[in-house]
């Protein structure tokens, strides 16, 4: 597991190069401070051949042995020097600081000799690399340097009055001195000590601090993000990281809690229509099964009907069952309508009328409830055009849910009817939009409270993406399907022909951003503020039309209330808190009426004190 | 020479055999029943019927493989369809099969009477205009270029793009004297297979007319309302019943007949 870590991986790649780096730096360094630790021990024992030589050369001169014997020894006997010895051509040595040696020959292949010996005829003079040499004898740990200097064949020699040197001869001998490098090689050995323990300290410190700030700020918020990851493949859409860091993996953050809202709202979709597909299904095998008994309890009613015009008790009867038959027929046609999203029969009519239809079908079960019907009805409401049986349809379910949530103890059902002038900020649904091309702009696949949005598409630099406006016109619940840096200029275009929406030379009054603007086929242009979090729209057409008139119809009980949770999932197909008793599909059902209506459904309520539903339809469509 | 009776209701559900039976039998009509489109073309070969009414789900031999079978007997008796799935697609199809309308459960005994009264007129008329088997069965005419639903109704497509539906001939003579016409207002939403009028004949039945294409009413034809008769005198030139914007025009057009391109008198299906 370790191994396939993030923070590790690039803790060990820059623990490995700053150990290749500080090595490097090292193995240069200590090849260069022994370099020049060496010439500086070459220049010493150079000086000190050069000493030795000027101090015999006189005494040479005079053939004065003895004088020679004693400068060599005493120079020798330094601490610094190991030996001094003069060797003739032939290889013997006639002085040494070690008297054994004196009158030995030296091997023409021992160290000091192959310099000037490994060829034949031998070198003549030498240059100071030639010169010197650093051996180490088998026997020791520490090594030695040594350094020849020939002595040439001057006037002076062969002109001295001991004639020890015949003029031919070029060389008469050579001076070799040998020093320790025993001190030296303890300071290079220190030196080389120090070096390695800094690199091993530098490396291993900055492995932990890497490591530290690897941990911090990668390892966690990827850790943090693996989790998320895993929690989102398990289902889990609603689980958010936190996004206040500021760079890639903040932004990374917030693309993630992004997508997961996207995939929510996608599922949710998904499941919605899948509901819906369900609820279609049974729709077509509901109509199918219950048509038939329908229809025979239809036929014979109504050949009863016929049969009992004589018998006006009976009559009067039979109308109610055939009525309400024939009602039965509505209600199952609406839901495969429903199923369908077929328009509704619309025509004018008295809304007034419906409600009290639809209070004569729930009165005699209201009473057994001990339930007070109370009525507030405006007598001066205007014909509306409505699909008169399926506004009677939503009244009734309202009617029995609030009958449900009073229970059997009784309570107070209040229906009032009134008419009422709303501004068309808010409440008119764009229907239609199209680009300068006549491209369409609605888009079904995302909805914005159940109603096709409006598709744009954003550019921000080189970012891009889709924004969904908000249907109702003026409400401003648009959507980004894109997250932006705030404050970045975004351009608004055509998704399919990439046409710019923007409008040049205008602002938003409120926020002085860009402004889009898209047409309307059916009548003038919608301008909107550009800017995410700006709701600023402005639909002069529809402002002109002024107010628009709605009916609104009020049913409030006095039940047990609707829970907060509860609220935002009561017009889902098949929620239900009825238990067994209830489908679920009721309150769905009355959401796609009123929409087909340009509707409004809206719910207030408050557990322990009831609940109200507000229904408001257009009086002109 | 087989035996004459009037009506074979084909439904695999009793009760809305033994309701029609009862209701027809009431009228002094003699009715046979059979549960399965199979069962059906036995009757079918045993008794010369003048009406059918199919459903159309059934488990053995469907609505629709028993329009193709009778019609493959080249079986002349014209077929109403019932069905519980009261779908557009379902009323539609039918007419398309050679049934010569539809009526949708559950139905009121006036509603299935006005359809069987129809049913039987149009049975009578195909009898008048070609007593003979495989001569020419009685015709319909329209305007041109003209769609047709069955016999039922018809679109012509104008260049505007609107379109002028009305009912056709036939089914004006299938209605024993045309009394009063009810139309929707201009506005409303018409949908292909739905009523979008309501004939009332002398005899007190009402007769729903089934829409040849969805659309918005732009005009309902107040002629047509202030004198009904004219729906009998001319429903291809000033008994025209609605004008309508369509909604659905290519969708629409595929369960439609064209009319044939001269005027006169077109086939009865």
């Amino acid at each position: 597991m370790i191994r396939r870590n993030i923070g590790f991986k690039l803790t060990l790649a820059v623990s490995v190069t700053a150990l290749l780096t500080i090595s490097i730096f090292a193995y240069v360094n200590i090849q260069s401070h022994s370099r020049s630790l060496l010439v500086e021990v070459e220049r010493h024992a150079s000086q000190i051949s050069q000493t030795v030589t000027s101090s015999t050369e006189y005494d040479m001169l005079l053939n004065e042995p003895a004088r020679i014997h004693e400068t060599i020894k005493r120079l020798g006997g330094q601490p610094s020097i190991e030996r001094i010895r003069i060797m003739n051509k032939t290889g013997q040595v006639i002085y040494s600081s070690d008297a054994k040696e004196i009158g030995k020959m030296v091997d023409k292949s021992a160290e000091s000799c192959v310099r000037c010996h490994f060829i034949d005829p031998p070198l003549k003079s030498l240059g100071m690399k030639e010169r010197t040499r650093v051996f180490q004898r088998p026997s020791e740990h520490s090594r030695t340097l040594g350094i020849i200097t020939p002595i040439y064949n001057q006037a002076s020699c062969w002109t001295a009055a001991c004639h020890a040197h015949p003029q031919a001869q070029t060389i008469l001998g050579v001076f070799d001195v040998v020093l320790p490098l025993a001190e030296v090689d303890k300071e290079l050995w220190r030196g080389q000590m120090e070096i390695v323990i800094f690199a091993i300290s530098a490396v291993l410190l900055l492995s932990v601090i890497i490591g530290i700030v690897v941990r911090r700020w990668v390892d966690l918020p990827v850790k943090e993000l693996l989790a998320a990851t895993q929690h989102v493949a398990s289902g889990d859409l609603s689980y958010t990281i936190d996004e206040q860091r500021e760079d890639e993996l903040g932004m990374l953050a917030r693309s993630f809690n992004h997508m997961t809202n996207k995939l929510s709202e996608a599922r949710m979709q998904i499941f919605q229509s899948d509901k819906l597909a369900a609820l279609g299904r049974l729709a077509a095998g509901v109509a199918h099964e219950i048509n038939n008994p329908l229809t025979g309890v239809l036929t014979y009613s109504s050949l009863m009907l016929k049969q009992t015009a004589d018998r006006p008790e009976l009559h009067a009867d039979l109308e109610v069952v055939v009525r309400e038959t024939l009602r039965c027929r509505g209600i199952v046609k609406s839901l495969l309508d429903f199923a369908r999203q077929s328009v509704p029969k619309k025509s004018a009519a008295d809304v007034n009328e419906i409600i009290q239809r639809a209070l004569s079908v729930v009165e005699r079960q209201l009473a057994l409830n001990q339930v007070v019907l109370e009525r507030r009805l405006d007598p001066d409401l205007p014909l509306t055009t409505i699909d008169a049986n399926q506004i009677e349809q939503v009244l009734i379910n309202l009617l029995v849910n609030a009958a449900d949530a009073i229970g059997p103890h009784g309570g107070t059902i209040m229906v009032s009817s009134a008419v009422l002038s709303l501004s068309p900020v808010g409440v008119t649904q764009i229907k239609q939009a199209c680009c300068p091309k006549r491209h369409n702009l609605i888009d079904d696949t995302v909805r914005t409270d159940g109603k096709p949005s409006v598709r744009l598409k954003a550019r921000c630099g080189r970012d891009e993406g889709f924004v969904y406006v908000d249907p109702m016109y003026g409400k401003g619940a648009h959507r980004q399907g894109v997250a932006f840096e705030e404050g970045k200029t975004v351009q608004l275009v055509c998704p399919e022909c990439s046409v710019s929406l923007m409008v040049e030379k205008e602002t938003c009054p409120l926020c002085q951003s860009g402004i889009y603007a898209f047409d309307i086929p059916s009548g003038g242009i919608v301008k909107g503020c550009s800017r995410a979090g700006c709701g600023w729209q402005q639909w002069s057409e529809v402002d002109a039309s002024g107010n628009k008139e709605f009916v609104e119809i009020r049913v409030r009980d006095t039940g047990c209330g609707i829970p907060e949770e509860a609220l935002a999932k009561i017009y889902e197909p098949f929620y239900s808190t009825k238990g067994p008793k209830g489908t679920g599909l009721g309150l769905a059902v009355i959401w796609g009426i009123v929409d087909n209506h340009n509707g409004m459904i809206e719910v207030e309520s408050a557990v322990g004190v009831g609940t109200t539903f507000i229904v408001r339809i257009p009086v002109k469509p | 020479m087989k035996a004459k009776r009037d009506i074979l209701v084909i439904d695999d559900e009793a009760v809305v055999v033994e309701g029609v039976a009862r209701i027809c039998g009431f009228q002094g009509l003699s009715v046979d029943t059979a549960d399965n489109g199979a069962a059906g073309l036995e009757q079918l070969d045993r008794y010369a019927y003048r009406l059918v009414l199919c459903d159309v789900m059934m488990q053995t031999l469907d609505g629709f493989q028993y329009l193709a079978e009778a019609a493959r007997r080249s079986s002349r008796t014209p077929v109403i369809m019932i069905t519980g799935y009261a779908t557009v697609e379902n009323a539609v199809h039918s007419l398309l099969c050679g049934a010569i309308d539809f009526i949708a459960k559950p139905f009121t005994v006036d509603e299935l009477l006005a359809v069987v009264q129809r049913g039987l007129n149009y049975g009578r008329l195909v009898e008048e205009e070609a007593p003979a088997a495989g001569a020419p069965s009685p015709r319909t005419n329209g305007p041109t270029p003209h769609y047709r639903l069955g016999p039922v109704s018809w679109a012509a497509i104008e260049p505007a793009g609107t379109a002028l539906i009305g009912v056709s001939d036939v089914f004006v003579r299938t209605i024993d004297g045309v009394q009063r016409v009810d139309l929707s207002s201009a506005g409303s939403e018409l949908v292909q297979g739905n009523s979008c009028a309501a004939i009332s004949s002398t005899n007190a039945l009402v007769h729903s007319v089934m829409c040849p294409l969805s659309g918005r009413v732009l005009d309902a034809n107040a002629r047509v309302i202030a004198h009904p008769d004219i729906l009998a005198s001319g429903p291809y030139a000033d008994g025209w019943l609605y004008r309508i914007l369509p909604s659905d025009l290519k969708y629409n057009l595929r369960w439609l007949q064209a009319g044939e391109a001269s005027p006169g008198r077109g086939d009865f299906r």
